[in-house]
């Protein structure tokens, strides 16, 4: 039979899917254990334990010069930012989307605009934000927003767009206006591939925000990892990075499930 | 219900010529098939109808007034593919033009009684096409025949005075299409419209038509293809004559009164309750 034709089963699959993971984990292990029968001191590579130990100290024992858990502090400090700013990014996004891919003018006003500035490398900007807008948690959204807004702009106005022509020929002979057809008719079928923008987008996001805790910041899970850094702490950085990896894909699952949940009509759609 | 006459249209994309001289006139409730070669301009004469393309020369009329430069809700449309919103159930879509038409600013039917109103001759509608049971089903889960029927109420739900149909039942098998053929012309009969269709299939064309107008180039040597548009290049009345009734008021025209005026007699449509918008 053809590789190409070849489908794993269920349990396959699930032994498939596993199999880097484990490969992965193993070399880590072994390589390890192997740097610490040579040196017992050595820190590059910690053995589980240590790892273990270093996630109880960080989040379960309350860090005694804050008075608090540091591993959620850094994570509600995180995701807040990332939060509040992908929460800018979509709104504009999806408004600033359907204007342009639906008005003409607005695409020869905006269109070339936008792809010019997606093209402007956001982390040459950040020293101008931190000029501008002081070291605080302003200038750390304004990075993730300036870092995903154009191209989630771009890219939803290309939907939109891509919406078939006769879809708006056939709202205005129904009567619809402008505003109505951008509010029932390109609004809701926006939608669902605003999620997948934003997931397109999330990668991005979770690069400015850790790239502007390494810079500037007091909290976060990207400060936390560049400050112990400097103590070669691997056995907490490397949780950390696993941390934010688990966090990265449970956003991505959950907006995943919320696409098939809310727009039921999409999948069929799609696979046209 | 509208009459319709081009004068003297043509269409040039650059230097290419797609349509000239056409030149004709449609009286008001006629069922028009249009057929002819692919390519030859049958879909850029009904984008022009619909107000999506203009003419490069000439002028279209309905009604004795230039044709509006933009669609509208006069002119309602079937195309052969994304007529309906997939977004939209099946009820949603045949009520959309109602929204469209009440609610100015949120596009939508607030109100248990409107609704209900609305959502009451969606339903009927629904009926009549043949599609009662599946009014809350997405599109997608609709065969193509039964969304090219869910397109049609669409269109009617909102009342316009001509219907324009782009190779409406092209991808249909014989089947199904025979029995839109049916429902095709009860709509036709049971309201006031207009209709220009694409088709085809010249058996569509001359079995639903008051009239077959073919579109054809005069000149088809590849290197003339261009400089030569299609023009009219036959216009049949189907014999016998082929009129629209008006189920309930059979009255015959008082002497004197011409065919036209005859059929512009407001007869209420038959089982179709459609409010003319005033
Ligand atoms: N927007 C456009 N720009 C340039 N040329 C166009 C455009 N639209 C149509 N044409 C040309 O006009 C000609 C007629 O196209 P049209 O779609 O009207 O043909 P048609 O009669 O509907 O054909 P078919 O039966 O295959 O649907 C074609 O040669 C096409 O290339
Ligand atoms: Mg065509």
């Amino acid at each position: 039979m053809r590789l190409v034709n070849i489908r794993p089963g269920r349990q396959t699959r699930f032994y498939l899917l596993a199999l880097p993971f484990l490969l992965v984990a193993i070399a880590y292990f072994a390589g390890s254990s192997a740097r610490l029968t040579q040196n017992p001191n050595d820190k590059l590579l910690p053995a589980l334990p240590s790892m273990v130990q270093a996630v109880k100290q960080m989040a379960f024992e309350v860090d005694p010069r804050t008075g608090g858990h540091l591993m959620l502090s850094d994570t509600v400090a995180s995701l807040g930012r990332l939060g509040s700013a992908l929460a800018i990014s979509t709104v504009a996004a999806l408004v600033l989307g359907i204007v342009i891919g639906l008005l003409p003018g607005a695409n020869a006003l905006l269109g070339p605009f936008v792809s010019v500035t997606s093209m402007v490398p956001p982390l040459a900007l950040l020293p101008i934000l931190f000029i501008v807008m002081g070291l605080g948690e302003n200038s750390k959204i304004a990075l993730i927003v300036i870092g995903t807004l154009p191209c989630m702009i771009r890219d939803l106005a290309m939907k939109v767009q891509e919406l078939p022509r006769e879809q708006i020929v056939k709202a205005q002979t129904l009567g619809a206006s402008t505003w109505q057809i951008a509010l029932r008719v390109a609004m809701p079928q926006t939608l669902p591939r605003l999620i997948d923008v934003l997931r397109l987008q999330l990668g991005p996001a979770w690069l400015f925000l850790i790239a502007a805790e390494a810079i500037a910041s007091d909290s976060g899970l990207g400060y936390r990892i560049f400050l112990v850094r400097r103590y070669l702490a691997m056995d907490v950085i490397i949780p950390y990075v696993a941390w934010i990896t688990l966090l990265a894909f449970l956003i991505d699952v959950g907006l995943r499930l919320m696409q098939r949940r809310l727009f039921p009509w999409f999948a069929s759609v799609r696979a046209e | 219900m509208s009459a319709i006459r081009f004068d003297d249209v043509w269409k040039e994309y650059g230097d290419h010529i797609v349509l000239e001289r056409v030149t004709m006139e449609v009286e008001p409730r006629a069922f028009i098939a249009l057929v002819g070669p692919s390519g030859c301009g049958k879909t850029t004469l009904l984008r022009m109808l619909l107000g999506e393309e203009q003419p490069s020369r000439g002028q279209i009329l309905v009604d004795g007034k230039p044709l509006l430069a933009e669609p509208d809700a006069d002119r309602g449309v079937v195309f052969q593919r994304y007529s309906v919103f997939p977004h939209l159930t099946v009820l949603q879509n045949v009520m959309l033009g109602r929204e469209f038409r009440d609610a100015k600013f949120s596009a939508r039917l607030f109100g248990a009684a409107r609704r209900a109103a609305a959502a009451d001759e969606a339903m009927k509608l629904l009926a009549e096409v043949g599609l009662a049971g599946q009014e809350s089903k997405y599109p997608s889960a609709l065969s193509g025949g039964m969304q090219q029927r869910l397109a049609l109420a669409q269109a009617i739900m909102r009342g316009p005075k001509i219907l324009l149909l782009d190779e409406p039942f092209g991808a249909l098998d014989p089947g199904i299409r025979a029995d839109i053929h049916v429902l095709m012309k009860r709509l036709w009969n049971e309201t006031h419209l207009t209709v220009v269709m694409v088709t085809h299939d010249l058996s569509e064309a001359f079995g639903l038509a008051t009239r077959v107008i073919a579109l054809e180039r005069s000149r088809n040597r590849p290197e003339e293809r261009e400089r030569y548009g299609a023009t009219v290049s036959r216009d049949l009345e189907i014999f016998p004559r082929r009129r629209a009734e008006l189920r309930s008021s059979v009255q015959p025209a008082p002497a004197g009164t011409t065919r036209s005026g005859k059929e512009h007699q407001p007869g209420r449509p038959g089982a179709l309750v459609l409010k003319e918008q005033p």
